[in-house]
């Protein structure tokens, strides 16, 4: 199944027995990921389990220790963060990463930078777009990014991204620290942009609302992937309803 | 000391200030983008000045077979990158701009030796020659190190500033020179003569820092630079790479430092090591804007320009002295005062 991969033109990502190491420290190791266009694949599991290491590696923020990232279709030839945004994969991160001290709008802006620079001129449309998911984001438009709310730096982060015109979206842990409602608020729009076409790898702890979302997950326990299948099976596997789901006492 | 002194000690700081502003503000700007403390900033100042002087003497600057051998070295580190990277398409494109453009700049200047120019096209010659050096010296120097600590970066930025004072040396000898000045108007302002060498300096300064402030504000560049300096991981995200933010930085400051040289040229007599010390007075003013507030660092370097000047008055032997001791009670004041400030955002 995995070699057929390469001439399946709906597999958008496709990583393939991907390690990643703090030095001798062994984070991730033999992950197989496949993420096909229109997608949302989540990737699920506790604290300190590689989640968001495993985004790093793909973004190219951190160096691979051994496999591949096949991103469409296409072997990277340079798994440089810079070269991988010009190809449409952006992150989210769980920092957010904000320019505290700059404006929403400015914050925006600097999401299309990227695409300025290879000649298009499209932002402002696109920032409608934006703002149209996100109308908070309008309101709060000549607002310093270090002096929003923690939902509106989520919703900022993700508008940003956004400004870029994605192949593939992100996400690592959006519904961190946030309210409740505002959590609705941005999953609400996560199927949104499914529906736009844009793929999603989203990494939660909230494994509930995440798979509600998703189409496809995966359980990340200690670096490698214990579980996978789609959401609905994830959602009625004992293991995961004990685990993460919290209706069972947790396994032993 | 009457009025008049007063007056013209007055102008003679607010000049040299403007040009400390101009360098301070490259300095913040080359530290919060790349964290490099620039000391070669003041080389640079000395290199336009020189070369501005060199190309009205009626010779050829040595800057430009530096620009040449720069434009081959650059070349050949960014060639070894690309065919790692199995990249060599791009290398063509990269060799015309870097070695090309030099050696066709070099080969006119020769051939065509620039003595009746206007002054003006003079000064965009020098620009053209030396500025250049700035993005070079980056690739070189300081690219391979994006990631070092401060620390090392200083040593290197230390290393670069002996190496560019060597080949100053070399290229236009122990000999100062003086440019002839862009006006001889002058005039009386309160029985103070004001001369139009003056007004000309502080306006073109105020103008430059103007054009800066648009840049950083309104440009989606000048943006991309300050979001680097804020925060790099996520600029990195936006696709602003380190290096692209890194040679525009180094542009921008190269072209200050050669704009600062041209503007001081016909009001000092400038050697090729003066750069040092009117870059390590940028330096203070940098210093009192504790490397990160434009505003006050160009307000601080005015400060340095004026109390340099009042002491050389009063305690002309002593004037650098007390410039630099500035920076004890700065720096006192700053880290009592100082707000810690979290590297995290969050």
């Amino acid at each position: 199944m995995s070699l057929g991969h390469r001439s399946d033109h709906s597999v958008l990502l496709d990583v393939r027995n991907l390690a990643v190491s703090y030095g001798k420290v062994r984070a991730l190791s033999g992950i197989n990921l496949t993420l096909r266009r229109g997608e949302i694949a989540t990737v699920i599991g506790p604290n300190g389990a590689g989640k968001t290491t495993l985004l790093s590696a793909l973004m190219g923020l951190l160096p691979l220790a051994a496999g591949e990232v096949v991103f469409l279709a296409q072997p990277a030839s340079s798994r440089e963060v810079e070269s991988l945004v010009r190809q449409g994969m952006t992150l989210v991160p769980e920092k957010r990463e904000l320019f505290g001290d700059m404006s929403v709008e400015d914050n925006l802006l600097l999401g299309a930078f990227d695409r300025y620079r290879a000649g298009h001129r499209d932002q402002l449309e696109t920032m409608e777009e934006v703002f149209a998911l996100f109308p908070r984001l309008e309101e709060r438009r000549e607002q310093m990014a270090a002096t929003l709310s923690g939902g509106e730096r989520q919703m900022l982060a993700m508008g940003r991204a956004l400004m870029a015109k994605p192949k593939l979206l992100m996400l690592d842990e959006p519904s961190l620290g946030l309210a409740p409602m505002i959590i609705r608020d941005i999953f609400r729009v996560i199927a949104e942009l499914k529906a736009s076409g844009v793929a999603i790898l989203l990494v939660e702890q909230n494994a509930r609302i995440a798979l509600q979302v998703a189409d496809y997950g995966y359980v990340l326990e200690t670096g490698e992937i214990s579980l996978e299948g789609t959401s609905d099976t994830l959602l009625n596997d004992p293991r995961v309803i004990a685990s993460y789901l919290g209706l069972g006492k947790p396994e032993n | 000391m009457d009025l008049q002194v007063f007056l013209l000690l007055g102008q003679d700081g607010i000049i040299n200030g403007a040009i400390y502003a101009l360098l301070a503000l490259a300095l913040v700007l080359v530290f919060a983008v790349t964290r490099v403390i620039f000391i070669p900033q003041g080389e640079f100042v000395a290199y336009g000045a020189l070369t501005l002087a060199a190309l009205q003497a009626g010779k050829i600057p040595g800057t430009i077979w530096l620009l040449v051998a720069m434009g081959v070295l650059t070349t050949l580190i960014e060639g070894a990158r690309l065919a790692k990277a199995r990249q060599l398409r791009r290398l063509p494109i990269f060799a015309l701009t870097h070695i090309g453009l030099p050696v066709a700049g070099a080969t006119l200047l020769w051939l065509v030796p620039p003595t009746n120019l206007p002054l003006a096209a003079m000064i965009v010659i020098s620009m053209l020659i030396v500025v250049p050096l700035g993005p070079m010296l980056y690739r070189v120097a300081f690219q391979p190190l994006a990631s070092a600590p401060v620390l090392v970066l200083l040593i290197v930025a230390v290393a670069v500033h002996l190496a560019m004072i060597g080949l100053g040396l070399l290229f236009f000898g122990a000999e100062g020179s003086r440019t002839s000045p862009f006006t001889e108007i002058s005039f009386d302002i309160a029985d103070a003569p004001v001369q139009g060498q003056t007004l000309l300096v502080v306006l073109s300064s105020a103008v430059l820092i103007a054009a800066l402030y648009l840049f950083f504000e309104r440009t989606l560049y000048g943006k991309a630079l300050r979001a680097t300096a804020m925060n790099r991981v996520g600029a990195r995200l936006m696709g602003i790479s380190a290096s692209v933010a890194g040679r525009l930085t180094f542009t921008l400051a190269a072209a200050i430092g050669v704009f600062s040289g041209v503007l001081v040229a016909p009001i000092t007599t400038i050697y090729y090591d003066s750069g040092f010390l009117i870059g390590l007075k940028g330096f203070v003013g940098a210093i009192i804007g504790g490397l990160v507030s434009y505003p006050v660092a160009a307000l601080g370097a005015l400060l340095v320009g004026l109390l340099e000047s009042y002491s050389s008055f009063w305690a002309s032997a002593f004037k650098e002295v007390i410039v630099f001791t500035l920076i004890i009670p700065v720096l006192l004041w700053r880290s009592l005062n100082a707000r810690h400030i979290e590297s995290d955002e969050e």
